[in-house]
């Protein structure tokens, strides 16, 4: 089917909207059903889950960087039947990490469909970007997906969506995005429901950027939405944050592959080409201007994105510390958000600190940096950014916490903090709040969403959620718990820094700021697992645990007495040969802190993101 | 040259046999070497056809050998008193046949305490057999219990008797130390007991979980607790204390004798790199620079020798660097200790840690230093 031509439709013609829902609720199957619907992509070329590109999106079943489709649609209901319509879907990121790029997206659409499990109900993140949806003035389309499944509760699930929206339960449409059944209703009543763009034709260009994706063939991809007037391929452009002017090479549509066009019209959506190489020269939220004729202002809500978790990268192998670095730049280009400086560690030799924007960017970073660059990694455990006022007025920030500022100089400490949200069965409350409450939460609110779901309101230390919080909350709540959160802000804190030392060494890379109520039962605790995990050595080593100068918990490791093999007679001596062989290539693995021999394995263990238990 | 350096080239140059009988009563729980018991073996491999077996590799050593005398002979198992004293002493005959003994050859042979007599044991002596080494592991019924072994304890000191009635006058025991449930006390009564029998020779062993054994499965499985690291090494200072009290001097790590005469010359050979052939199935031989091992399976060994053919499964021939760390290795194990000029670590801070001491241009392991062998043989290699 041809559909009305790109850079030609009118805007009464087009439709732009995205898909808000929780992971694993389908909404990649979905994109993939309306795909197949409108012919835009045929059963035989259809990948499964055709939007999600890179292998660790589809394999955690989320989407990372987001994409738009434009597909033509022959309305089959009401007055307009047969009018083909133009159909933008806009893919939205599903992780709290992400939200900055979320309200992006949401602002290049006019509608979001909502889907939401017939068996699960709505998620706490899915919850919290329907509400940047209904700021950014979408229509919703409240749609239960999934009612194939024998556990679907549509009834249930419908009266809740109701509840939150405030309409009526019937108005909650129902599709199996697998069987397919639904899918055509659902883009007819896009079309009924889903305002069409209204922008200045004649206005000097804007055009939103929502996603910025680096291609190797191609150098930056950019995704915009055009709010007034157009883009043409003959035009150069300019970047109203920076300023910066680029040569326009393309602008298509992607349908799906990509298409040249000549130009871009208001309320199109679609790409361009300018031939930068780094996606920060290209940035999410900002708008693009036409350098001939420029807006005299940008569309609002551009912000630049602050990494609010860090972490040190540092190669187990010396050796591949430029080979991590070659990889952190390739990353940087496709990554805006992804921050990174060299820094040593007395522990760990050379190494990086990296900024992400939350745990899961960081999860995705180092997991593709020992994918795809083949990279052995130690990580730090990663902790937020402190703000520390001195005495002197001076103001110390703190992303490192072997650089905390020591001494008795220290005015006021800053940590920051979450607004989180969780939604959950009530009869896991108690647990819920348990856990918040021993993570310094402050209970800021609790709504029932329907007769036996709870939706909690905490404002939490962001540290505090940096270790395991949300696997303890979905083994306090057998996994049915969900969870949301998004900094807002800070607050003063007692904090202190935990150092650790051996044989009177401070080891660097298991310093830890923490607030001085916990203080010692991670002292405690770390100091006893660094004693499991660091073998005997031919002398006594002391691990001690210090605020300051102040020793706050100790362990000692005895020297170790026996290491001999009793038996080595003519049948055991190649056996022997080869384990001293083993032994010894084990002892080039060892990081030496002073005179102690520390593994690799303990500092993976001691630093995994799995919170040391107090006993 | 110092004297010990001479020693050194001269135990190099050693020959040495050793036959391997792989049959057991009993296997027991923390042993991996190659043994079966009766119900374990096809056909082909029965204890009565096992002689005729080790003949036919004899006669391979031989051909592929040549003209060599041998200067210590070793049968070791298994239990090689599952075998008729008449078929030991017939595979002796045949060793003796094929490349004739040295004037002053040492033959030893492993013995079960409870499958010994007064006849068999004469039998042996009287067919060649100078060395026996009792099984004893240990004097106390719990420890032989966790290490599945039946004999009476009391059956040890008679047959040592019996040994020295029948004219042995090497007679060593073997013994193992840091068998869960052993107390330091328990350990202490096994090491009076094996004194009171005033043996030549005493190997004592730490108990080592082999992986694969049932005991390991066990240790596994949490069902026995191996005992703490430093409690054995208390085990051992206190044996080499009482050994030496008795007039045992250390020679090897886990090994001690009345005098050098007494000590077991096959053994030194092993860990002065001299040559040896292996008889017998899962045996290792180490002949002109090169390492191998037979097949392990009785039966697949017997087949292969009654045809004619090599018995050998794989080897390897050492490089220089492997050569120079196994002697590190072997040697500083020693009393006589290793040359300065063959180490590639520096002695000096293991001196100083009181884990090395100097003597002429050697180094050799203190009692510290003998416990943290290991450690020592990776700093210094």
């Amino acid at each position: 089917m041809l559909g009305p031509e790109p850079g030609s439709t009118p805007p009464a013609l087009l439709r732009n909207f995205c898909i808000i829902a929780h992971i694993d609720h389908g909404k990649s199957t979905l994109a993939d059903r309306m795909l197949q619907h409108t012919g835009v992509v045929d059963e035989r070329a259809m990948r499964a889950q055709y939007l999600d590109r890179m292998d660790i999106e589809r394999e955690r079943g989320i989407t990372i960087k987001s994409q738009a489709v434009r597909m033509p649609f022959a309305k089959s209901t009401g007055d307009d039947a047969g009018t083909v319509y133009v159909l933008n879907m806009i893919d939205t990121p599903g992780h709290v990490d992400f939200t900055y790029e979320v309200s992006r997206s949401l602002e290049a659409c006019e509608g979001a469909i909502l889907l939401v499990d017939a068996a699960q109900g709505i998620e706490a993140q899915t919850l919290a970007n329907l509400y940047l949806a209904l700021d950014a003035d979408l229509h919703i389309i409240p749609v239960l997906n999934k009612i194939d499944l024998p556990g679907a509760q549509p009834e249930k699930y419908a009266e809740e969506i109701a509840g939150i929206l405030g309409g009526d339960p019937d108005d909650v449409l129902r599709v199996s995005a697998k069987t397919g059944e639904g899918v055509e209703n659902l883009l007819n009543v896009i079309v009924d429901q889903v305002p069409p763009p209204e922008g200045d034709a004649d206005a000097p260009a804007r055009a939103l950027i929502f996603d910025s994706v680096y291609d190797t063939y191609r150098g930056v991809v950019t995704y915009v939405r055009v709010v007034d007037g157009s883009l043409s391929h003959r035009d150069r452009i300019k970047m109203m944050s920076t300023g910066a002017v680029h040569e326009m090479l393309e602008v298509g549509v992607i349908s799906p592959e990509p298409l040249k066009e000549s130009r871009l019209r208001v309320g199109e959506v679609g790409y361009l080409i300018t031939g930068v190489k780094e996606v920060r020269q290209s940035r999410v939220g900002d708008t693009v201007t036409s350098a001939g004729k420029p807006a005299a202002e940008p569309l609002g809500g551009y912000q630049h994105p602050n990494p609010m978790v860090f972490s040190g990268l540092y190669p187990i192998d010396g050796d591949d510390y430029p080979t991590l670095r070659d990889a952190l730049e390739k990353l940087q280009l496709n990554d805006a958000a992804l921050q990174f400086e060299p820094e040593s560690s007395g522990a760990l030799g050379f190494g990086f600190r990296i900024g992400f924007l939350g745990l899961l960017h960081l999860e995705i970073v180092r997991e593709r940096l020992e994918r795809e660059f083949n990279l052995d990694l130690i990580s730090t455990a990663p902790n937020v950014v402190y703000r520390v006022e001195m005495e002197d007025g001076s103001e110390v920030v703190v992303t490192n916490p072997s650089e905390y500022p020591t001494g008795g100089k220290i005015a006021k400490v800053y940590e920051p903090i979450v607004d989180a949200t969780v939604l959950a069965p009530s009869e896991y409350i108690g647990a819920i709040m348990e856990l918040c409450q021993m993570r310094r939460g402050k209970l800021q609110g609790m709504d029932y969403l329907s007769e036996d779901r709870v939706e909690i309101r905490y404002t939490l230390p962001m540290g505090e959620i940096m270790f395991d919080f949300f696997d303890q909350l979905k083994s306090r709540t057998k996994g049915y718990a969900s969870l949301n959160y998004e900094p807002s802000g800070e607050q003063p804190a007692d904090l202190v820094k935990v150092d650790i030392l051996l044989q009177g060494e401070i080891v660097d890379a298991f310093s830890a700021i923490v607030h001085r109520d916990s203080a010692y039962s991670y002292g405690v605790a770390l100091a006893g697992k660094l004693k499991e995990l660091i073998p005997r050595q031919q002398f006594e080593v002391p691990i001690q645990a210090a605020i300051g100068a102040r020793i706050i918990a100790r362990e000692t490791i005895r020297a170790m007495r026996k290491d001999v093999l009793a038996k080595c007679y003519g049948g055991d001596i190649s056996r022997k040969r080869k384990l001293l062989e083993k032994q010894k290539e084990g002892k080039k693995r060892m990081k030496m802190v002073g005179r102690v021999e520390v593994p690799q394995e303990a500092f993976i263990a001691a630093l995994s993101t799995s919170e040391p238990k107090s006993s | 040259m110092t004297a010990e350096g001479a020693t050194a080239r001269e135990w190099g140059r050693s020959f040495g046999l050793y036959l391997h009988v792989p049959f057991c009563d009993v296997r027991c729980g923390y042993c991996d070497f190659n043994t079966y018991t009766s119900d374990e073996l096809g056909e082909g491999a029965t204890r009565a056809q096992y002689a005729d077996s080790a003949l036919a590799e004899i006669a391979l050593a031989r051909e592929a050998v040549g003209q060599r005398r041998v200067d210590t002979v070793f049968v070791g198992g298994g239990t090689p008193t599952q075998l008729a004293s008449s078929e030991l002493v017939r595979m002796l005959r045949g060793i003796e046949d094929a490349f004739g003994f040295a004037p002053d050859v040492e033959v030893t042979t492993e013995a079960n305490p409870d499958s010994v007599t007064p006849a068999s044991l004469a039998e042996l002596r009287d067919g060649g057999f100078t060395r026996i080494s009792f099984g004893m592991q240990s004097a106390v019924p719990h420890v032989l219990a966790m290490l599945d072994r039946t004999h009476d304890p009391a059956g040890v000191p008679q047959a040592v008797r019996w040994a020295r009635e029948a004219g042995f006058d090497q007679v060593s025991v073997d013994l193992i130390y840091g068998t869960p449930t052993e107390s330091v006390d328990d350990w202490r009564r096994t090491v009076e007991d094996a004194l009171a029998m005033e043996p030549d020779h005493i190997s004592a062993y730490a108990l080592i979980v082999e992986q694969g054994t049932a005991f390991a499965r066990k240790v596994n499985r949490g069902q026995v607790t191996m005992p703490d690291d430093d409690e054995t090494a208390d085990k051992y200072v206190l044996a080499d204390d009482l050994f030496a009290q008795a007039g045992l001097q250390w020679y090897e790590l886990s090994n001690w004798a009345r005098d050098d005469a007494a000590r077991c010359r096959h053994n030194l050979g092993y860990w002065y790199s001299g040559d040896w052939w292996g008889i017998g199935p899962g045996a290792h031989s180490h002949v002109a620079g090169e390492r191998w091992w037979n097949v392990k399976h009785p039966a697949a060994y017997a087949q292969r020798v009654s045809a004619g053919a090599s018995p050998r499964m794989d080897g390897e021939r050492l490089d220089d660097a492997s050569r120079r760390l196994e002697d590190v290795m072997l040697r500083i194990r020693l009393r006589e200790g290793i040359e300065r000029s063959a180490l590639a670590g520096d002695p000096e801070p293991l001196i100083a840690q009181g884990l090395l001491e100097p003597r002429g241009d050697r180094v050799v392991l203190t009692l510290d230093g003998r416990l943290l062998a290991d450690h020592v043989v990776r700093e210094l290699t």
